[in-house]
């Protein structure tokens, strides 16, 4: 049986009725373990953090044994979020299980209406072009007074703190290598 | 930020203004509790009462941009009451530096404005020095000339009556907070601001935040447990986006970008900042060693002493060049670009004047667009008001892995850099950031190394040996940004390894110690606490060299002693010749024996209440933003800050004080979405949880203008306009300006038309293209625009 978030109520629901009632009123400790069984049977535990605000609050990620994310939670390790989330980190499986994701390269030409799927190899070879042609084309050596500038005027990059350190390190050495100045991201606005 | 997230619990009055932490840093929220729990005052100020205002024990309000003269009172409550921390003021900071004789202020204007230029010369600003080259001081404060005496005359305007008539708050909710505040000056209180996008986003955005830097200077409240000047960044790493120079006008770790005037090391060298203070570090001196080692990590072993370790290689500015966010895109929409890249961002939605970006991409050859989910930047071709067959861009759209389906790094604001593990591979061909750029500077180099091309050496010598099997490897990265010692091959145990003469290498500085011989530090789990404090320096890796809690020498008195005893962030042992606590702002013996004063990235050693540096004054002073709803500033005739730049023509117009736009507007977030919505608007829990545009409103607008809680609404300005649905509330209430009734509207900025397909417009259609004179942040926070009902059809 498939179980969805729905169903998963209805039968914890059922599992708790008739059960002893504790002192809070009803014994959910049967309803807990069929629950705490379901989402992590063979399930693996890996820790990340959360990719929305600057908090950086601990997540644990479970991937069923096919790989898959199944859950995302707060990792009560974690000293600053002590397991806490917000509703965005709380959420933040469905980034990985999405029907909306990006999962092809996609390809506009000039003046067309719609997206081509292309492959990585032809992408990036074309955009390896595309900034070689750019690059020759605007590059100044010396600016209007005579002084060395080295530089690629006619290229613009803008992004990103949504990436890694390592990324945003290797980012801007990849931009500054073609003579890019025009350097900028989130941070600015 | 200074301290870190725990640390609030530490605080004995926490002040949040221009950010509404509950909802849009809700688990920082937990910390605010704690320091609520232990008995310490919570003030929430605000144009708005949001959920942060629930929780406050004092919530006030105050109109958009009008920050400064709010906290210039607070400056004067605490001079006119004598409330400030008397040894700190004298010890730690230039309140008792002699300021040039010339320099001046007058009428909203400081000394050296040039009207054509709409520029200052900042040469009368200047602090004096005595023939050594010393700066001149009077340990009394009382030389009229000093900045304390400046300061206090400065500050003598912003009387209470003048800033209720400014500010809109009511004389007594004012005075409750200058109370409650300035209550912390004393050495067993300590005080935090948490800041936000609420004081960043106005052509005063950099003296806002300086105001509260100087106010926390007075009150002696930095570099103390609960203290510190805390900005809650909106993204999870744009810490370390700005660490590692994704911007113009740094390159990794806050070293200048390479200008046309500075040829060669040597002259670059030049401006070293420079101290003839033997008590000062001037930690800023070792620059040119953080600068040889960064080449040696571009570069490689083709950076040597001989060809100036490759520095000619790197892209040099124009002497004075402003390459900054707002001129980028004015060029763009000049077409001084035929390619860009759009990577992780979205600024079709994003950047203030949107309108004006999503039309500067037409004139573009092509543009790159990495990301997770389509957004409107990428699909900018078929939005709404574009004819796809007039539009010659070509756009390649490569989906990239999400934070959770690769292995890095990220820096939280409290600095703390935080290691992330994979946990699944990411779909269809999607893949990780660091993949793509790898991947794609292979086929750029291959292009120059196969064919002729304008100044191969760059890209030819590039240092690009990232990978392992084949594959793009993030360690390796992670190492080349902490460094190396290039004669042994060993990693650097920190950044007092690196060297000038080409034997060290390190990408960031700022990052040595973070992946070194005893492992990659950042993914550390301890949690001991030895201090108490909080601190966990076992857990993750902080920089600077896992200092959690920065300028923490100013914590102590002239031997070292903690100044508050019940909150030691370090503490001198004289036994053992040592600092035992956090990692200390150097390992010096105190200040009061052979120790250097506390502010060690400053050239003077002590921090700025005079701020010489800035290029709208050595002082905080309030002007309007550049559109708003008085004719005059009530503090001079300069109604707004004099040195913004002005963006006219085509799609940058602004209308102030203008019937058409009546109303202030701001932007700004809810819990349940994240920045233009790219990631929250696809999963379904969030967009159904807020679903649409709103606008909010007050009761006593809504009746003004007939509109019911519910109602289709349009909200307009001078550049663009949106439909929202109106929610009319009391947690939005008119303020008295003057006299005149002033209505306040606000909106949220995380939609677009791309989906969901009813969810509505960016409000950055609205906002205009100005920026803070020193960054060039926009001004999102604070414009004029109308609200009016949709009119209904006419049923046919």
């Amino acid at each position: 049986m498939k179980i969805t978030r729905r169903t998963f109520l209805k039968v914890s629901g059922a599992t708790a009725v008739g059960t002893v009632l504790s002192g809070l009123g009803f014994d959910l400790s049967p309803a807990e373990v069929y629950a705490q069984t379901l989402r992590i049977k063979g399930a693996k535990e890996t820790t990340s953090i959360c990719c929305y605000c600057s908090v950086g609050c601990g997540i644990i990620v479970h991937t069923d044994a096919k790989g898959k994310v199944i859950n995302a939670e707060g990792d009560p390790d974690h000293p600053i979020s002590e397991g806490a989330l917000c509703a965005k980190g709380g959420s933040s499986y469905q980034i990985a299980i999405n029907p909306n994701r990006l999962q092809k390269v996609r390809y506009r030409a000039p003046n067309s209406g719609g997206w081509k799927e292309v492959s990585w190899e032809w992408a990036l070879n074309k955009i390896a072009a595309n900034i070689k042609k750019s690059r020759d084309a605007s590059f100044t050596e010396k600016n209007a007074a005579g002084q060395v500038v080295n530089r690629t005027n006619g290229i613009a990059s803008v992004g990103s703190a949504a990436m890694d350190n390592e990324e945003c390190w290797l980012f801007q050495k990849f931009l500054r290598s073609l003579g890019i100045i025009y350097i900028e991201h989130q941070a600015r606005i | 930020m200074t301290n870190h997230y725990i640390d609030f619990r530490n605080s004995d009055v926490i002040l949040n203004m221009g950010s509404n932490a509950a909802e849009n840093h809700p688990v920082s929220f937990k910390w605010i509790q704690a320091a609520k729990d232990r008995g310490a005052l919570f003030i929430h100020v605000d144009p708005r009462f949001t959920r942060t205002s629930t929780k406050a024990d004092i919530f006030v309000r105050l109109r958009s941009g009008t920050d400064i003269a709010f906290l210039g009172g607070m400056i004067k409550y605490i001079l006119d009451n004598n409330l400030y921390d008397e040894f700190y003021v004298k010890n730690y900071t230039n309140a008792s530096f002699i300021v040039n004789p010339n320099y001046g202020f007058d009428d909203g204007l400081f000394s050296g404005y040039d009207p054509n230029k709409r520029a200052y010369d900042q040469k009368t600003w200047a602090l004096e020095k005595d023939e050594n080259g010393i700066p001149k001081r009077d340990n009394s404060l009382q030389d009229p000339r000093c900045v304390f005496q400046l300061l206090k005359k400065h500050y003598s305007r912003y009387t209470p009556e003048k800033v209720t008539e400014i500010t809109g708050t009511p004389g007594d909710d004012l005075l409750k907070v200058y109370k409650a505040y300035s209550s912390t000056g004393t050495p067993d209180k300590a005080g935090t601001i948490l800041y936000a996008m609420g004081w960043t986003q106005h052509t005063v955005g950099v003296q806002n935040i300086r105001t509260m830097a100087m106010i926390q200077l007075l009150l002696g409240n930095m570099g103390v447990a609960g203290g510190g000047v805390n900005a809650l960044r909106g993204e999870s790493n744009v810490q370390g986006s700005t660490d590692h120079a994704l911007l113009y006008h740094i390159i990794p770790a806050y070293l200048p970008t390479p200008r046309a005037q500075w040829a060669t090391i040597e002259d670059y060298n030049k401006t070293t900042p420079a101290s003839k203070d033997p008590r000062s570090a001037n930690w800023w001196k070792n620059r040119p060693k953080y600068l040889v080692s960064l080449l040696k990590s571009m570069y490689g072993d083709k950076a040597t002493k001989d060809n100036d370790f490759g520095y000619s290689w790197m892209p040099k500015l124009d002497p004075t060049q402003d390459a900054s966010w707002l001129n980028l895109f004015d060029e763009m929409y000049k077409g001084t670009f035929t390619g860009f890249f759009v990577w992780g961002m979205n600024p079709a939605c994003s950047s203030a004047n949107a309108g004006k970006v999503r039309q500067a991409m037409t004139k573009l050859d092509w543009m790159v667009n990495v990301n997770v989910f389509d957004n409107e930047s990428g699909s900018f071709w078929k939005g709404p008001g574009m004819n796809p067959k007039k539009i010659k861009t070509e756009v390649f759209q490569l989906p990239c892995a999400a934070f959770l389906e690769k292995e890095g790094s990220i820096t939280n604001s409290g600095r703390w850099s935080q290691w992330r593990y994979k946990a699944a591979n990411p779909p269809g061909v999607a893949k990780p950031d660091g993949d793509i750029m790898y991947e794609l500077f292979k086929k750029v180099r291959a292009l120059y190394a196969k064919g002729k091309g304008a100044f191969p050496e760059p890209i030819l010598n590039l240092k690009w040996d990232y990978e392992t099997k084949g594959h793009f490897d993030v360690h390796k990265v992670a190492k080349e940004i902490n460094g190396y010692d290039l004669t042994t091959g060993k990693l650097v145990p920190s950044f007092g390894a690196l060297k000038d003469d080409g034997t060290t290498s390190s990408g960031n500085w700022l990052f040595s110690g973070s992946y070194t011989e005893a492992g990659n530090m950042a993914a550390r789990r301890k949690k001991d606490d030895p201090t108490g404090l909080g601190l966990y320096p076992g857990w993750s890796w902080c920089w600077p060299v896992n200092r959690r809690i920065i300028y923490n020498r100013a914590s102590v008195d002239l031997d070292g002693n903690p100044r508050n005893p019940n909150r030691v962030v370090i503490k001198w042992d004289a036994a053992t010749k040592k600092w035992v606590g956090d990692v200390p702002d150097g390992g010096w013996p105190p200040m009061g024996t052979e120790g250097f004063y506390p502010f060690i990235m400053k050239p003077d050693g002590v921090a700025h209440i005079f701020g010489p540096g800035l290029k709208d004054g050595p002082f905080p002073e309030h002007y309007e933003p550049l559109e708003c709803p008085i004719e005059k500033n009530l503090m001079s005739s300069q109604r707004i800050n004099p040195v913004v730049k002005i963006f006219e023509g085509g799609p940058d117009t602004f209308l102030t004080c203008d019937p058409k736009y009546p109303f202030v507007c701001t932007t700004y977030r809810v819990t349940e979405h994240w920045q233009t919505g790219v990631l929250t608007r696809w999963l379904p829990w969030l967009i159904e949880a807020e679903p649409q545009l709103f606008c909010e409103m007050s009761q006593e607008l809504a009746k003004l203008r007939e509109i019911k809680n519910g109602d289709r609404v349009v909200v307009e300005t001078a550049r663009g306009k949106v439909v929202a649905v109106a929610i009319v509330t009391s947690r939005m209430k008119p303020f008295n300006i003057a006299g005149q009734t002033v209505h306040q509207i606000g909106l949220p900025w995380h939609y677009g038309w791309i989906w969901p397909k009813d969810g509505g417009e960016s409000a950055n259609l609205l906002t205009p293209t100005v920026g803070d004179p020193n960054t060039m942040i926009p001004e999102s926070k604070a414009f004029m625009a109308n609200v009016r009902k949709v009119a209904k059809k006419a049923k046919s």
